[in-house]
């Protein structure tokens, strides 16, 4: 639970959606507006593994009515937090829906690589191409820090941007909004380099867009290029975001669950109101907020396992895999221990070793802990075996208040069902805990070891929390010297 | 606080074992700004958490303070006016406020708050105890507050000079002092790491968890924790490194800072600075954790909100490296921190700045009960025994079988009393059968007794369960207790060997009426159709009918004498159903003797019964009928009277026949 990074579509959604309908802070130099932007243009399009392609993108001119549109020209490119698309080539500008559908085609469910990061490209967006000239493109981004939101303003947009950290114009909002600027101070702040012709225009742009930032608890918002083409008389402007992205405070779900939700609804995406296929019904009138994802770290079906249990119990259970081939496995209780192993682990030069990431707290019952520590085994021993063996850290701080020897049980129960496999794969264990009741816990798991003979150190509270790491992987650190724990 | 001698050598009563706290007699000398907390610190704990609260006070009881930490809870969902709690061997009664105002009028030496309100109400709840300027510090506990709610925080209490730990935070802990909620883990703990005395460290840490990592590293290396708080792990927690680490400069008896940081964020700078313009002067041991993130090929969100750089200065690397070259002690691994303390430590005492204490004795807690019990500890005779259902595994059970698996292999109501009434899966006729007793017993007319007693009491305008209990009440001996009795006699005559005719002739030598015979209209040329369902369905499907046979014998003999005599559907029920219990497979000869005796079947009666009742209850509230009064003329009035003076006992009996009707 923390800030997260969310799909273009449904940033652009939650936009255009309250744009017009999020409270401003302070009046705005135009009168407030009182139609409401029509329904986003966004066709969301994703394929699944092992999906009929063309017959997704065959779904999608159901959905979205307006791709249909004679003579119209999109743009199309992946929706999965990918940075600088344009520069690796994945972006489609100025299609016809017949081209933006090959083009996809030729790239849906391949692997592709963006920068150093290889990944399956599975999400797409395709939207209305928007022709305007180079000079309605802006630059604006908009982040929290401690003190109150950034807000940075160019007023030259576009891929060709720069660093914006060192030449964009900043104004620092307030955390306390009986501070917010006054329109003469935001003009002032962020304008300078704008012509004073579209100020208005542009501070009640920003004043909105702010509004929608706080009302619905984004914690970043970049548009780059934004373009702003005023009317006439200047006294509204067509708005643009071309390129959108955006991290949303997922903590904040319960305040602003229903504003994520209603934007994302199918009557604000112009979409057919289609009796819902799966039956199922949503808390609220849209969608729940979906959180993707990086780029290339699509979740494995053990990491989705996890997750989902994770989401099921008061207890944190979390399992990232950063290298399925690595020798070094972590089984690590504790949030803060955990990242404490992986440093370990890292320092003692086996960062690329380092096969997963991942954490068990918050007393998870026994049959919890079993399941988990299962699928860590599991996954080690599917990897082929290495002619060094492998390393598994069964690890942690001192607990709370989970009962140590209770969470060992589970963990106990899932190393008999593997045992003859860890001693196949040469697997050596180090075993490091304490917090209540850990003396049982450790005599329970060093009988074990000893009846199953299995290559186990074990260590209690006199060992330094991620002692055992340098001991296992640095050579000479481990001499016969060192006490282990004691039944 | 001794229990007053007990005179005549009585049990304790549980009021003599309570501790009482007088309120102080005077306000206390302020203290100086960088204390936050001393051994004369009092709280309010906000939420009913019992657990926190005990560990708080088992940790002032083992720091020899004079009174508990905890002045109250504040509980807004509240009801209840005090909370029982251990204070040592013996109890207090700590107060339950259900509005803050009124907690803060009572304790105006309350200067803290340990707020566990979750993270949804938590912001309410800071802002209105922000309001009392009494208030100068409240930990919040939540984890998943909203960004910018704690952001909003955090500039109110800047502006009000309140200090906030938190959120998403175990706490903090003043070493011999006071303890916020449940900081330092269990006492066994507490008591390993020396935290019922101070020692010269203070350390401040992102991570509660790695909190307890560092008292048991500052206990084993130096003379122990001056002071330790856990700021949270979240992006903007109210207070960062160095609110504390200024205060722990300022203390005269802290003498060595601890730094433990973490990826993410850009605090640990804020210190380094303090550090390089002379505001703080004391060593520091620093680390942060979270080096790993650099050298990952991808993004990884760790377990903290905040861990997460956005740009290389947040960094552990970079964070570590500014650290040392600002002349912070930072170990090469976290691994090595305790050299490095112990190295410093060791400097400090030989240079005079710290002077080891004498050690005091450690202190005892007596073992929480149910801690001690899932030790295996110790154990105590239970005062209940059950054994048909569990309610406490994954899965309800009915004697073994898992709710599920009841609902997998379709056993019906009849499998479920099976289980939960003879704690045995009984054969599908069987359980067949008791659905079958309840569908022919489950009403008979409104105009019984039972029914009549709901429904009058339905129109008194009572609730269901009363109307329920008043019909049910009537079933005895004479309303629905035919079942028993005719089981009773049936079995008798038939175990004794008595044919069916010298068992009619005792009964009526005896001037005994034979339960289960008879009918008010029915007779043997026009039968009872319920009778004939019984008798059919058991002769079908149960392995041997021996009494049930013997039954119809007896019918013969009593019908001749009069048509009306049938075997009636109680005693059709009652007979099958001890030929059910003896011949079915699953139960002993005891065992059916017992269950008989126990009145099972009249608890058949109760149960099918009980559909019945609660169908003329829901009856009367549709028909929406009125209070019933019995009209004066179907009542006999005979009252004796007074001037005649008739002698007691001679007044005239009135002959009420007993119907035989259900």
């Amino acid at each position: 639970m923390s800030a997260k990074s969310i799909l273009e579509a449904d940033g652009k959604a939650i936009l255009n959606y309250h744009l017009t309908r999020a409270p401003v802070i302070k009046p705005t130099p135009l009168p407030a507006q009182t139609i409401h932007n029509p329904p986003a243009k966004l066709a969301s399009i994703t394929f699944a593994e092992g999906d009929n392609v063309q017959g997704v993108l065959d779904a999608a001119e159901a959905t979205y009515p307006f791709l249909l549109a004679p003579g119209a020209k999109f743009v199309a490119k992946p929706d999965q937090l990918i940075k600088r698309r344009g520069k690796s080539g994945l972006l489609k500008l100025n299609a016809t829906w017949q081209e933006a559908k090959e083009w996809i085609a030729a790239r849906a469910n391949k692997v592709q690589k963006v920068e150093h990061v290889e990944g399956y490209l599975r999400t797409f967006l395709v939207e209305p191409f928007v022709p305007h000239p180079q000079e309605t493109e802006y630059y604006i981004n908009i982040n929290s820090v401690r003190e109150g939101d950034w807000i940075l303003f160019y007023h030259e947009g576009g891929v060709e941007v720069g660093d914006v950290d060192a030449k964009a114009e900043k104004l620092l909002i307030p955390v306390d909004l009986k501070e917010y600027p006054s329109n003469e101070q935001i003009a002032k702040g962020l304008l300078s380099k704008v012509p004073a012709g579209v100020h208005n225009v542009l501070v009640d742009f920003i004043s909105r867009l702010y509004a929608v930032y706080v009302d619905c608890q984004f914690t970043y918002l970049e548009i780059n290029p934004l373009v702003v083409i005023p009317n006439a008389d200047v006294t509204s402007a067509d708005v643009h975001f071309l390129d959108l992205a955006a991290k949303i405070d997922q903590t904040a779900e319960f305040e602003c669950g229903v504003k994520w939700a209603i934007a994302r609804s199918n009557a604000a995406l112009g979409k057919p109101a289609v009796a819902s296929t799966d039956g199922k019904v949503n808390i609220d009138a849209g969608p729940p907020m979906e959180f993707p994802a990086p780029f290339g770290r699509e979740m494995s079906k053990e990491e989705a396992y996890i997750a989902e249990m994770d989401a099921k119990t008061g207890a944190s259970l979390k399992l990232t895999i950063l290298n399925s081939t690595g020798r070094v496995w972590t089984l690590v209780a504790g949030g803060g221990a955990s990242v404490v192993y992986a440093d370990a682990i890292a320092s003692a030069g086996f960062a690329s070793e380092l096969a997963n990431y991942g954490e068990y707290s918050g007393a998870p019952t026994e049959t919890q802990t079993f399941h988990y520590a299962r699928t860590v085994l599991d996954l080690m021993l599917r990897a082929p075996m290495h002619p060094e063996g492998k390393v598994l850290f069964i690890g942690g701080g001192i607990a709370n208040f989970t009962n140590v020897a209770s969470t060992f049980k589970g963990v106990i129960r899932a190393l008999r069902e593997v045992a003859p496999l860890l001693n196949e794969h040469k697997v050596q264990i180090w075993v490091r805990r304490a917090g209540p009741n850990y003396q049982e816990g450790l005599k329970n798991i060093k009988a074990v070891s000893v009846e199953l003979g299995l290559n186990m150190h074990v260590f209690g509270p006199e060992m330094h929390v991620s002692g055992i790491v340098p001991l296992a992987l640095v050579p000479g650190k481990y001499h016969e010297g060192i006490k282990e724990f004691e039944g | 606080m001794a229990p007053a001698a007990v005179p005549n050598g009585e049990a304790l009563a549980a009021n003599d074992n309570i501790t009482r706290f007088a309120p102080p007699s005077r306000a206390y000398t302020p203290q100086p700004d960088h204390k936050l907390f001393h051994p004369k610190t009092r709280c309010f704990v906000y939420g009913m958490q019992t657990k926190a609260v005990q560990g708080m006070l088992d940790f002032d009881f083992i720091c020899k303070r004079k009174q508990p930490s905890v002045a109250g809870i504040i509980y807004t969902f509240g009801g209840q006016f005090v909370s029982k709690m251990y204070w040592g061997t013996t109890e207090t009664l700590l107060p339950v406020y259900q509005s803050t105002a009124n907690a803060m009028a009572k304790h105006p030496d309350v200067d803290t708050v340990v707020n566990f309100a979750s993270s949804r109400s938590v912001y309410q709840s800071t802002m209105e105890l922000m309001e009392f300027p009494q208030i100068k510090s409240i930990a919040i506990i939540a984890e998943g507050v909203p960004e910018r709610r704690a952001r909003e925080i955090l500039h109110v209490a800047q502006k009000k000079g309140v200090t906030i730990i938190g959120p998403a935070t175990v706490g903090g802990i003043k070493p011999g002092a006071y303890k916020i909620g449940n900081t330092g883990g269990m006492m066994d703990n507490i008591v390993a790491s020396k935290l019922y005395r101070k020692g010269s460290i203070g350390y401040v840490s992102k991570s509660g968890g790695m909190s307890n990592e560092l008292n048991n590293i500052i206990a084993q290396t130096t003379d122990g924790v001056y002071e330790g708080v856990a700021i949270g792990g979240d992006r903007y927690p109210g207070t960062t490194f160095i609110d504390h680490m200024l205060r722990y400069q300022a203390d005269p008896e802290c003498k060595i800072l601890v730094l433990l940081g973490e990826v993410g964020g850009v605090e640990e700078y804020r210190v380094i600075e303090a550090v390089k313009s002379g505001v703080i002067t004391k060593p520091i041991v620093a680390w942060a954790i979270g080096t790993v993130a650099g050298m990952l090929t991808t993004e990884v969100q760790f377990g903290h909100a905040g861990s997460f750089a956005n740009s290389q200065l947040e960094t552990a690397a970079v964070k570590n490296q500014s650290m040392r070259d600002a002349g912070f002690h930072v170990p090469e691994t976290f691994e090595d921190l305790p050299a490095v303390l112990s190295k410093v430590y060791k400097e400090a005492v030989s240079a005079g700045t710290i002077k080891p204490q004498h050690e005091p004795a450690v202190p005892k807690i007596p073992i929480d009960y149910s801690w001690a019990q899932e030790l295996g500890l110790i154990r105590k005779p239970a005062a209940f025994i059950s054994t048909i259902s569990d309610d406490r595994g994954q899965e309800l059970l009915y004697a073994g079988m898992p709710i599920s698996d009841v609902f997998k292999d379709n056993i019906g109501i009849g499998g479920v009393m099976s289980l939960l009434w003879f704690r045995r899966r009984l054969p599908d006729y069987a359980a067949k059968f008791l659905e079958m007793v309840l569908m022919l017993t489950a009403d008979h007319g409104p105009a019984v007794s039972g029914a009549m007693n709901t429904i009058i009491t339905t129109r008194a305008g009572k609730d269901l369960i009363s109307a329920l209990v008043s019909g049910l009440l009537t079933i005895g001996s004479r309303f629905g207790g035919a079942l028993d009795g005719a089981a009773d006699e049936f079995t008798r005559a038939y175990d004794k060997g008595l044919s069916p005719r010298d068992f009619v002739d005792t009964m009526r030598k005896e001037n005994k009426l034979i339960p289960g015979i008879g009918h008010r209209v029915k007779s043997r040329n026009n039968p009872d159709l319920r009778v004939s369902l019984v008798k059919e369905f058991c002769q079908a499907n149960f392995p041997s009918t021996k009494l049930l046979d013997y039954a119809i014998a007896v019918e013969t003999v009593t019908t001749s004498k009069k048509d009306n005599l049938i075997l009636n559907v109680d005693g059709a029920v009652a007979v099958c159903f001890v030929d059910l219990l003896r011949n079915c497979g699953a139960f002993s000869a005891e065992e059916a003797e017992d269950y008989l005796k126990m009145g099972v079947l009249n608890g058949l009666f109760v149960l099918g019964r009980s559909i019945g009742l609660i169908a003329h209850f829901l009856d009367q509230k549709r028909l929406r009928t009125g209070l019933y009064r019995h009209p004066w003329d179907d009542i006999t009035y005979l009252l004796p009277e007074m001037a005649q003076g008739s002698a007691p006992g001679q007044a005239q009996r009135v002959e009420v026949a007993a119907g035989d009707v259900k």
